[in-house]
């Protein structure tokens, strides 16, 4: 059902009193990915240009905003942002597995660490896309959302740090041999393309253009998602969360209308700008 | 006076009359000598047997002639032995004085004579020149005038150019209205150095013979280039202008060994005033490889052009440097382009990124093997450290020309892109496998689910 018809419904529901609301993303958790994606859009955007620095659009863009002194100040900022946004991740992680004690970091149900599951559910997948069995009942995470997290997880050490063996070359000169500062802008170009391409493509319908949620899954701006979205796209948790008993404890407030048109306004700029940004790449790429 | 009837300036003294007729006369001494040996005998060297002659003769009464009358008479009994009667300029001027005067095909034949009275001819009689009008009533048709009788070496040197051929009268098309030349000195003078470029641009513009007989257009060239600049803008005198590296009588093809712009002429021609720099390419591999026969090799013109010549701290000429030394080595380009410093410079406003010659050098060019080069290994440090403070030893092993796609050369980064490109390729065509079909399966599903038309928003 598309996005806005099933807000209105929903908002008709909420009216009645029926629709319930549950908390899927923590507002640290949701303030993480706006970090995210405002700074992955901002290095992408200004990353592009120097790849495909021959292109006609790379010089405009470059003439546009000053040069390529403004192109190398934004993007190192938003690099700063980023890292500092990775580190304070990985340091929650190790928070709550340490210190905290929490259960289900590293294995089991929600945890981000692929499991047998996963790969049983991606073939199920593909069996159901052919109409040879019925459709997976995910857990927490699916296979591919977790792929999506983990090649972010890569990308952030594999394009953070050659992007700073570039900028800091003189003191990465010391450790690494000479042939490696050659290979750190091949390195991070590739990854930097595939990181491109991949979230302005694949993640981008994967999680908000495909008919269930199209055109924009809400749930990351605004934390809930209504029971029959909970239930349908993640059989699994729901019924372990009643099982455990645990399903009242997620229960959360319904967005309110702000929420909903701040997260519009905002996603469907950062859609526009990815679809703009892979667009004018694959162009680059094959023209 | 009358007889020789000097042109008279209107605010003119005594005395300042009589010292320009004393010089006018001497000229005009040597000029009718001159006429006359060419007349008589039409042998060069007799004639400048002649010509030596008349300024021995000259230089013999050069003081008696500016304290009296003693040279007026000689040089008037030298010219009555020229052939026919000199003919007073005010005389010709009765009649084409008048501006409106034309020949039968509408052609001026006016005379400003206050411009010709000043112009370097001045002294002269208009039959000097015009050497076939003998008296009134003259010819419809007056044969052109020869400059050569006077003019002999700039008239031999014309012939031999490229301007030989030339339709137009040869001498004016450069000097200009024939009744008002001035010396190349004088600011008034069409070959005056800071006029020479749009004399010269009345025809190798697009608006003149450039683009009828199908030559470069080079005069806007020119005039946008440093050399332009400093001339026009700046007037500087020494700044090179059309005939510093042409020439000007004996202009010839840049096809002609023996002209300046020949191509081993060049760093010559351009070190005339670029001494320096001369040496220093000449020292360089370019300049070896030309002096031994190479004309492969670069000279000043290939990397910097011949007239849009730009000041090369200029960013447009940095935007522009590195694809000229690409179009001969377009190995070492291929790979250059793959690196930082060549995405960086094709972006405008950033042009400080290393271009050639920035490591290279741009006209002491010298291999690395050698130990003054400027990528010799005892020198990397400090060329890398230029822009790259704190380059250090193990930093310069970075390879500005390191080729991903040869495994052989560089092994270590050829298999870093083959990875690089795999994962790419593999994850992108699992993904788009995956997700293509997952939206075939969904739509399906939605429209199963909500009728035949896929629902209301489908």
């Amino acid at each position: 059902m598309p996005e806005l018809e099933r807000v209105a419904m929903e908002n008709q529901e909420q009216a009645s009193g029926k629709t319930r609301y549950f908390l899927r993303f923590t507002s640290g958790q949701r303030y993480l990915h706006a970090v995210l994606f405002t700074t992955f859009l901002g290095l992408a955007a200004t990353g592009l240009p120097l790849r495909f620095s021959e292109s006609v659009w790379a010089r405009a863009f470059a003439r546009g905003v000053g040069g390529f002194g403004a192109i190398l100040f934004f993007h190192k900022l938003c690099a700063a942002v980023l890292t500092l946004a990775f580190l304070i991740h990985v340091k929650d992680i190790f928070t709550r597995k340490l210190v905290n004690r929490e259960k289900g970091i590293f294995w089991g149900p929600t945890s981000m660490v692929a499991n047998w599951k996963d790969a049983r559910d991606l073939i199920g997948h593909f069996k159901w896309f052919l109409g040879l069995g019925p459709r997976p009942r995910f857990e927490r995470y699916a296979y591919w959302e977790k792929f999506d997290y983990w090649a972010v997880f890569w990308g952030m050490v594999v394009i953070g740090f050659s992007g700073y063996a570039m900028w800091f070359a003189p003191f990465f000169a010391r450790f690494l041999p000479g042939w490696a500062l050659n290979a750190v802008l091949v390195i991070h170009s590739e990854e930097g393309l595939l990181a491109i391409l991949f979230i302005f493509s694949i993640h981008f319908v994967n999680t908000h253009l495909r008919p269930d949620s199209f055109p924009m899954d809400m749930v990351i701006f605004t934390g809930v998602e209504s029971e029959e979205e909970f239930k349908a796209k993640r059989p699994m948790e729901y019924e372990r969360l009643v099982r455990e008993g645990k399903l009242e404890k997620r229960l959360a407030e319904a967005p309110g209308s702000w929420q909903i048109n701040f997260s519009r306004v905002v996603g469907y700029t950062a859609i526009v700008i990815g679809m703009v940004l892979l667009v004018l790449t694959l162009t680059a790429y094959f023209g | 006076m009358q007889w020789l009837s000097f042109p008279e300036g209107e605010n003119g003294t005594m005395e300042e009359a009589s010292r320009t007729q004393a010089s006018s006369t001497a000229r005009l001494l040597r000029r009718a000598t001159g006429v006359l040996g060419h007349a008589l005998r039409g042998s060069r060297d007799e004639l400048g047997l002649v010509e030596s002659a008349a300024n021995w003769l000259w230089r013999r009464v050069r003081v008696p002639v500016r304290t009296g009358m003693l040279g007026a008479g000689l040089a008037a009994f030298l010219l009555a032995a020229a052939p026919g009667k000199a003919r007073a300029a005010t005389d010709c001027l009765a009649c084409h004085a008048d501006k409106s005067m034309t020949d039968a095909s509408g052609h001026s034949i006016a005379v400003d004579g206050q411009k010709f009275s000043a112009s370097i001819h001045g002294s002269l009689q208009c039959n000097s020149c015009h050497t076939d009008i003998k008296g009134y009533p003259h010819p419809d048709h007056p044969a052109p005038v020869q400059c050569r009788t006077c003019h002999v070496d700039e008239a031999t040197a014309l012939t031999g150019s490229v301007h030989a051929d030339g339709k137009e009268h040869p001498c004016t098309s450069c000097h200009g209205d024939p009744h008002a030349i001035f010396p190349k000195t004088d600011a008034r003078s069409a070959v005056y150095p800071l006029n020479v470029p749009r004399t010269c641009g009345n025809c190798h513009s697009n608006d003149g013979m450039a683009k009828k007989h199908g030559l470069p257009s080079v005069y806007p060239s020119y005039m946008d280039s440093i050399h332009g600049y400093a001339l026009t803008e700046e007037g500087l005198l020494v700044a090179a202008n059309c005939q510093s590296c042409h020439g000007s009588h004996n202009i010839l093809s840049h096809k002609d060994p023996s002209s300046p712009t020949y191509k081993t002429n060049i760093p010559k021609t351009c070190g005339n005033c670029h001494a320096k720099i001369d040496t220093e390419y000449e020292a360089g591999i370019h300049g070896k490889a030309l002096a031994s026969g190479d004309l492969k090799a670069p000279v000043c013109t290939d990397c910097h052009t011949a007239h849009a010549i730009l000041q090369p701290t200029e960013a447009a000429f940095r935007m522009q440097s590195t694809p000229i030394c690409g179009s001969c080595h377009s190995d070492k380009f291929t790979t250059y382009r793959d690196t930082f410093h060549s995405q960086l410079g094709l972006l405008g406003g950033y042009v400080e990124t290393a271009r050639c010659w920035d490591c290279h050098r741009a006209h002491d060019v010298l291999p690395a093997t050698d130990p003054h080069s400027s990528i010799s290994k005892a020198n990397l440090v400090t060329t890398c450290g230029h822009c790259h403070a704190g380059a250090n030893a193990s930093f310069v092993q970075y390879e500005p020309h390191a080729n991903s796609r040869d495994l052989k050369l560089n092994p270590g980064l050829y298999l870093v892109r083959l990875f690089m490109n795999l994962l790419l390729i593999s994850v992108l065509t699992f993904f788009v496998i995956h997700t293509i079909m997952w939206l075939i399966r969904s739509r399906y599903e939605q429209v199963k689910k909500n009728g035949a038309n896929g629902g209301n928003h489908a």
